[in-house]
């Protein structure tokens, strides 16, 4: 063998060695987490987080358990299911009006339209924190929803406290508008013209084009908005914070800050479990959908 | 491509391709009826974030000239710029100590308070460290992953799925990861440094290392996403680029250094606006990591500053105050890169 061919060998062997290293830079830090999340607490000794459970064969590893698993679900079901109620809806309603809104700023021909669609880009960057004490404001001292919501209460499955979750829907499905236009109108510059034109020498309207043609077209581009919005929306904290509160509509996100700490100390192998079993959703949706969710955050 | 709104647009507007060959006042009508009937796709989605977006910014603004603090209602009878002067009281130690420089920074004692009201510098300060460590190595990392992925490897998609994982997670559960990482007993750092004879180390709640390590646990969870971004940019570049630069005799390094990288910049541009207004973002992690509103003086960022004062001190003026500190931070930003979108016809 010449010496190029085993340059160039090592040299891809190095490329590996360096890109098998990055990988476990950036799988470490949730293996150890699984691995932890199934020790049973007693037996856990925290010397050894990177290896599973084995003890009778390996001592020092504690005993396999899925007792945190169980712990960590009873703790945060409340916050899941709060969760689920407000993740859906938003994800739905932020996903549809983007798409309209898309669809709106690109027909209309007239002056103002590039500034409102810069308003809306604009939109997608700024600070949560720049709204948050007017948010608060609004959703408890000037729209009376606890009230409005009060006759509502009595439906099934119904309860007093999820006022607090239509507030944070509302101001989810708002805050996501922006970045799913922006999304829309990226895919609507690409979509085939002779359809729309078909349909336009036909005589249908501006809203029957929309139904009939643009949204059945959009449905790939429906699922890569959904998939982007379920994942922030799900892992928000910061309007569920302010606008929730802490209490009987707490998310997911809320409950798990506080998990498996006590006066005794850290339960890591129950805050582990826990904060698997927070991302559990998404990891589903990113592991299953991988490509989409790259197509998302890259627009 | 062909934009097919744009054309449907220029067809309705445009009297030669007119088909039904009306009058031209019948057609300024027909015109109107056309933009009234596609109202209602954009403005029921522009009034939302119109009103919670917009409104909320400008109402938020009005805010910090209030007093309001405490329980009760805001009153916007009496506004001044009190506040600002607070949030940037004693202005030349209080930048020179952003620098580590300085001498003792004095805070101001506004009409809604007793007590002295701490000014921004110090969470400034840690907002810029942080904004700016935490991006170049950000982009730095992710440029590189991007180069490694996009030499031909076999399982590019396996990889490319590893890189990006922590992105899909929530601050809050990354903040759980790396405060275990973290852990000077049992976490996997320490336990690491403990092979080489270092240690423990605290990290987590060591004034030194707190922002640094905060720093770090945002680089694990976004550098994939600048690498997602480079990588679709390295395919871009035409691969005669690349072959160019090879028959010259350039090394590798040499090759991308020179010919690739210059070739980046509205990648680097876009990613980095998006991963410096994460930055501006970070109170979810913080809050997760430190169990509440006290980071300590060495992590406090404006964004969490900002909720400390309204939600856990009820300074609501003065969180409104720290807000449009941020919103201008964040507008200064992003308003540049949208103005050089637009000159450039991407929006």
């Amino acid at each position: 063998m010449s010496t190029a061919d085993t340059d160039a060998r090592l040299k891809r062997l190095a490329l590996y060695a360096v890109l098998i290293a990055m990988a476990g830079f950036y799988l470490l830090p949730i293996l150890t987490g699984l691995f932890t999340s199934i020790t049973s607490p007693e037996s856990y000794t925290g010397q050894s987080p990177f290896l599973p459970p084995m003890e009778p064969l390996l001592p020092e590893t504690g005993s396999f358990s899925l007792q945190p698993w169980g712990n960590a679900f009873d703790g945060l079901a409340r916050g899941l299911t709060n969760s689920f109620i407000l993740v859906i809806p938003a994800t739905i309603l932020s996903g549809l009006f983007g798409s309209m809104a898309a669809y709106g700023l690109t027909n209309v021909d007239w002056r103002g339209q590039v500034g409102i669609y810069a308003l809306f880009v604009a939109g997608i960057f700024i600070p949560y924190q720049a709204v948050l004490v007017p948010l608060t404001q609004f959703w408890y001292n000037v729209v009376p929803l606890q009230s409005l919501f009060a006759p509502l209460a009595g439906l099934p499955l119904v309860q007093a406290y999820h006022w607090k979750l239509v507030a944070l829907i509302v101001t989810h499905t708002a805050y996501g508008i922006p970045i799913c236009t922006l999304l829309f109108r990226a895919h609507y510059k690409k979509l085939s013209d002779e359809m729309i034109e078909a349909a336009r020498l036909d005589g249908a309207s501006v809203s029957t084009i929309y139904r009939r043609i643009v949204l059945p077209l959009s449905i790939p581009m429906f699922a890569v908005v959904f998939i982007y919005q379920f994942t922030q929306i799900w892992n928000d904290l910061l309007f569920a914070l302010t606008i929730v509160q802490f209490g009987d509509a707490s998310v997911v996100t809320q409950e798990l800050v506080g998990i498996g700490v006590s006066q005794a100390g850290t339960n890591f192998p129950l805050r582990m479990a826990a904060a698997l079993l927070a991302a559990l959703p998404t990891l589903v949706v990113y592991v299953l959908f991988g490509d989409k969710f790259a197509e998302g955050v890259t627009a | 491509m062909r934009n097919p709104i744009a054309t449907l647009r220029n067809r309705w507007s445009d009297s030669d391709a007119r088909t039904d060959g009306g009058e031209p006042a019948s057609e300024r009508s027909f015109l109107d009826r056309d933009s009234v009937r596609s109202a209602p796709f954009w403005v029921p989605p522009f009034l939302l974030v119109g009103l919670f977006v917009y409104g909320a910014v400008v109402w938020n603004f009005f805010l910090s000239l209030t007093d309001f603090s405490g329980i009760g209602e805001p009153d916007y009878s009496d506004l001044d710029v009190e506040n600002y002067f607070v949030a940037f009281s004693d202005p030349v130690d209080g930048f020179l100590s952003m620098f580590g420089m300085g001498g003792e920074v004095s805070g101001g004692t506004p009409a809604w308070s007793d007590l002295t009201v701490d000014p921004v510098w110090n969470s400034l300060g840690n907002t810029l460290a942080l904004m700016i460590g935490f991006s170049a190595v950000c982009l730095a990392l992710g440029l590189l992953l991007a180069i490694l992925v996009d030499r031909g490897i076999r399982f590019e998609n396996t990889f490319r799925t590893i890189y990006l994982l922590p992105m899909s997670l929530s601050f809050v559960v990354t903040a759980k990861f790396w405060l275990y990482m973290y852990n000077p007993q049992t976490g996997l750092i320490n336990i690491a440094l403990g092979v080489f004879g270092i240690g423990p180390v605290q990290i987590v709640q060591n004034p030194d290392l707190k922002l640094g390590a905060v720093a770090f646990a945002l680089i694990w969870q976004f550098s994939g996403y600048a690498m997602i971004v480079y990588l679709a940019a390295l395919r871009g570049i035409p691969s005669s680029h690349f072959e160019a630069a090879r028959v010259d005799g350039a090394s590798t390094i040499k090759m991308y250094w020179r010919v690739i990288v210059p070739q980046l910049r509205t990648a680097t541009v876009s990613a980095l606006v998006v991963i410096t207004v994460f930055a501006l973002k970070a109170f979810d992690f913080l809050f997760s990591m430190y169990g509440g509103y006290q980071p300590g003086p060495s992590a406090d960022i404006l964004a969490t500053r900002m909720v400390r004062e309204a939600y856990a001190n009820q300074n609501w003026a003065y969180g409104s105050t720290i807000a449009v500190i941020l919103f201008v931070m964040a507008l200064c930003i992003v308003a540049p890169y949208i103005y050089s979108q637009y000159r450039r016809g991407e929006l």
